[in-house]
């Protein structure tokens, strides 16, 4: 074959395939939209499901999902922050940092099947949460840690060293610069990545079957008193997410709309995906703007 | 060699020396820095003159693998001993690099925030300091009104007046300068070195400089450098004009370097 | 310590640093703790059934029959570790190729609006959640399977394809990532000598990045590895070696998904799902050192 002809041949190969993923993710997307947008209505949003009838919302687990991810970020961000600091801004090169890079890079590459059957051994067991919001809480901030102490030691890597010789040379103690001068200009790369992230704890599912638990108790939308057992902030009830709710109505579901309701729950899932990811977007353009051309920053 | 360090200053070096890893950047280098003058350190790149500097408010403590070996005498207190309290140390030496650094904070902020943290309280003290330093950095009349503003909206310039006001906020008494007129343009430059020769009157200013003619105008003492070791110091008038060393002539001749 | 100290208390300066120390070891502390107790934890409850003696290791590794509720129960867990190879290596047979043409698009072929169209489109591959994934493989793809080869659909392949769309992003972003930084003036000077683009592209280009390229392949391995609930959607869930890919199969993770929760904690059939997750964590080891080892090969 001439060289010519084959470099033909490739090119337009290479060209299909690339375009082929793009049309793999309109086809993924419009599928999802399509069969999943017609379910969606208010009712759907806030209404309990049903077990055997149709017409079952998926409220409770919405509101489960989103207090989770509350929860998580709660106690990810600032160990995220802690660990992610030291390892940008004090780990010397040296056999310890060594150590603990591997740890995250382990820790991030365990199945998430994996951090939830741990969940369930030593939080759900052991320290006896049950199946509740904290234990998959808890659950998911092992499996988002490490991509937290990621972005944080990345964020603060893109800061100027000049900022923190700046601090030092005004007699500010390395904590100080490291809080009031640095993070400030490490944040809105922080924040979008924690928005990314968010959008990963949302849809999991895997790491929350055996910690948070696949039940939702009946709940009172009208008492918000976190320590009642039918108030929706009680941390201590199990509590089944959408993704989870998902994987649940499509292996043992009864109702006669189980796959209607397992479209318009994906589609919720994707939806609130997407927003995640317009949001982390925008935001980070938005502070960009804000810190480069820009006016008031205090 | 050596024998400026006769004259015993109340801020001086004493042999010393700074290495990273094994490499020896600075070999044992003694000079004094007189009260109300501006001392001139020039040479080649890779002279060593810039690590020297910083050495000197032990900012090399932070780069893994450096060390320094000799004294560093101010007010009779070594502070390159072990123990010395180096966040201590450096509020009484303020210093300002090459490349403007505002932190991303408002004009005001950028000022105040070294005061504050040191324990300046209440408004109208913070407010005075703020005013006073930006009016010892000639900043004053052309930011009064946009206190508020992000100081990364200023000019390079302005940044730089910027930095060295936040250098003097905290009252220092030693004020290091790495090139601080490199990156501007010819009138900033002209407002900096101004400035440079108004500030003297109050503290004492090391600055590093790779531009002859700067070094010629602002400075009282000249010292070159040259591959880490201290080739010529004397008054700055006798350096340019009438040079000991071959060397030194020919490097501000423009021969080298 | 001399000359300083006029004062006994301890300045604030010295405080807040300590403050932060404090914290900040806790926290990696916490770490540390994290992965320890977890590595010990799982591999306790993995080795129970062989320290007891209820089940041996070979039976378990290489014994075809899962059977645990039988009259004479017996754990083998081939059929689970083939199911998992099975559809890692045929996700990744699939899924690289494509990534790899994705990358070159972006980098190679069209640079400038190539990698303003695949950006986020990849971005947004890796963020549909896995049940979404396993739903839309359950409703989609499973029916045509069935449609277009023999069997019910479910199985091997249905796991397979799920699975190379989900590895699609992790894979082509470190290709991209290698192609994009690889010198400008090996591509020049192979365009100089007359190569066209492909002759390029496949004799300096792919060459010098492969190790890197790797590096994504087994990056995207280690996540189809681990993938439970997706693939347990459309595999269909038998216990048995798969004989072809259009039957009915399982994988470690499909079973832990589906037995965990209804076995009692301590049981031999429990702790044998242990043992799969014990695998399964090994094989996370294995992945991160084979990452380890071919970017250690990319930096020379």
């Amino acid at each position: 074959m001439k060289p010519k002809t084959a470099d033909k041949i490739a090119t337009t190969l290479i060209v299909f395939f690339a375009l082929l993923i793009v049309a793999i993710l309109i086809g993924l997307l419009g599928y999802i939209l399509v069969r999943g947008l017609n379910h969606i209505s208010w009712d759907f949003l806030t209404s309990a499901p049903q077990k055997i009838r149709a017409g079952g919302g998926v409220g409770p687990q919405l509101f489960n999902s989103l207090y989770l991810l509350v929860l998580t970020l709660l106690i990810t961000i600032p160990l995220g922050l802690g660990a992610g600091i030291f390892m940008a801004e004090y780990a010397r090169p040296g056999k310890l940092t060594n150590f603990i890079r591997l740890i995250v890079e382990v820790l991030s590459s365990f199945p998430s099947i994996i951090v939830g059957l741990f969940g369930l051994l030593l939080i759900v067991n052991y320290f006896d949460l049950g199946f509740s919001l904290l234990s998959g809480a808890i659950a998911l901030t092992f499996f988002n840690l490490p991509l937290m102490v990621r972005i944080t030691e990345q964020a603060f890597r893109t800061v100027p060293k000049a900022q923190k010789e700046a601090g030092f040379a005004l007699g500010l103690s390395k904590w100080k610069i490291v809080t009031s001068v640095l993070l400030p200009v490490a944040l809105p790369t922080i924040i979008t990545g924690t928005i990314l992230s968010a959008g990963r704890v949302f849809g999991e599912a895997a790491a929350l079957m055996f910690t948070a638990g696949m039940s939702s108790p009946r709940l009172n939308f009208s008492d918000w008193n976190p320590l009642h057992t039918s108030s929706p902030l009680n941390p201590f009830r199990p509590a089944e997410t959408l993704a989870v709710h998902i994987w649940k109505i499509n292996s043992e579901g009864l109702a006669p709309d189980a796959i209607q309701i397992a479209a318009g729950a994906s589609a919720v899932l994707v939806i609130m995906v997407l927003l995640f990811n317009l949001l982390a977007r925008y935001f980070g353009r938005f502070i960009y703007r804000k810190l480069t051309a820009s006016k008031r920053i205090n | 060699m050596g024998t400026a360090a006769a004259v015993r200053e109340s801020f001086q070096t004493e042999n010393l020396s700074i290495f990273y890893g094994t490499y020896e950047a600075v070999k044992g280098i003694s000079l004094p820095f007189a009260q109300k003058t501006v001392t001139a350190l020039i040479g080649p790149s890779g002279c060593g003159k810039s690590t020297f500097l910083r050495s000197l408010n032990r900012m090399n403590d932070d780069i893994s693998g450096s060390t320094t070996k000799g004294s560093i005498w101010i007010d009779g207190v070594d502070i390159n001993a072990q123990g010395t309290d180096v966040i201590k140390l450096r509020q009484k030496i303020g210093m300002v690099w090459q490349k403007p650094n505002p932190f991303y904070k408002s004009i005001y902020e950028n000022i105040a925030f070294g005061p504050k943290y040191h324990g300046v309280k209440g408004k109208a003290a913070l407010d005075e300091i703020v005013e006073s330093s930006l009016r010892r950095a000639a900043l004053w009349d052309e930011v009064k009104d946009r206190l508020k503003d992000s100081a990364l909206a200023l000019s390079g310039g302005q940044q730089q007046r910027l930095c060295i006001a936040r250098a003097l906020s905290v009252n220092p008494q030693i004020l290091l300068l790495d090139e601080p007129a490199s990156a501007l343009d010819p009138v900033s430059t002209g407002k900096v070195e101004e400035l440079i020769k108004e500030l003297k009157e109050d503290l004492r200013i090391v600055i590093v400089t790779h531009n002859m003619q700067q070094a010629a105008r602002i400075s009282d003492y000249t010292a070159y450098f040259y591959l880490g070791s201290l080739v010529e110091y004397d008054k700055t008038e006798k350096v340019f004009s009438n040079p000991e060393n071959q060397m030194t002539q020919e490097y501000i001749m423009g021969r080298f370097g | 310590m001399r000359g300083k100290t006029n004062t006994k208390k301890i300045e604030k300066h010295h405080i807040e640093d300590m403050v932060g120390r404090i914290y900040m070891s806790l926290c990696v502390l916490l770490l540390i703790v994290i992965i320890v107790s977890m590595v010990y934890f799982v591999a306790s409850k993995g080795i129970a059934n062989f320290i007891s003696g209820e089940v041996k290791l070979t039976d378990f590794l290489f014994g075809t029959k899962w059977a645990p509720e039988a009259d004479t129960p017996s754990y083998g867990a081939l059929p689970f570790i083939s199911g998992s190879f099975l559809v890692t290596l045929l996700a990744a047979l699939i899924a690289s190729p494509l990534s790899i043409c994705a990358a070159l698009f972006m980098t190679e072929i069209v640079p400038g609006w190539g990698k303003k169209l695949l950006q986020p489109v990849i971005e947004l591959l890796s963020g549909i959640p896995s049940v979404v994934y396993g739903f839309v493989g359950l409703s989609v793809i499973v029916p045509f399977l069935r449609d277009t080869f023999p069997g019910q659909g479910i199985g091997v392949a249905a796991g397979a394809l799920v699975l190379s769309v989900m590895i699609l992003p992790t894979i082509t972003s470190v290709a991209a990532d290698a192609l994009a930084s690889l010198p400008q003036n090996l591509k020049e000077s192979s365009f100089a000598l007359g190569a066209t683009r492909w002759q390029t592209i496949s004799r300096v280009i792919l060459p010098t990045t492969m190790p890197a390229i790797m590096t994504g392949v087994v990056l995207g391995m280690a996540r189809a590895f681990g993938e439970a609930l997706a693939v347990q959607m459309v595999i269909g869930n038998a216990p048995f070696v798969p004989r072809s890919l259009f039957e009915s199969a399982s994988t470690l993770t499909s079973v832990i998904t589906l037995s965990m929760g209804n076995t009692t904690m301590g049981s031999t059939i429990n702790n044998a799902l242990w043992s799969m997750a014990l695998v399964l964590m090994l094989m996370t080891f294995v992945f991160v050192l084979l990452v380890r080892m071919l970017e250690r090969r990319n930096k020379i």
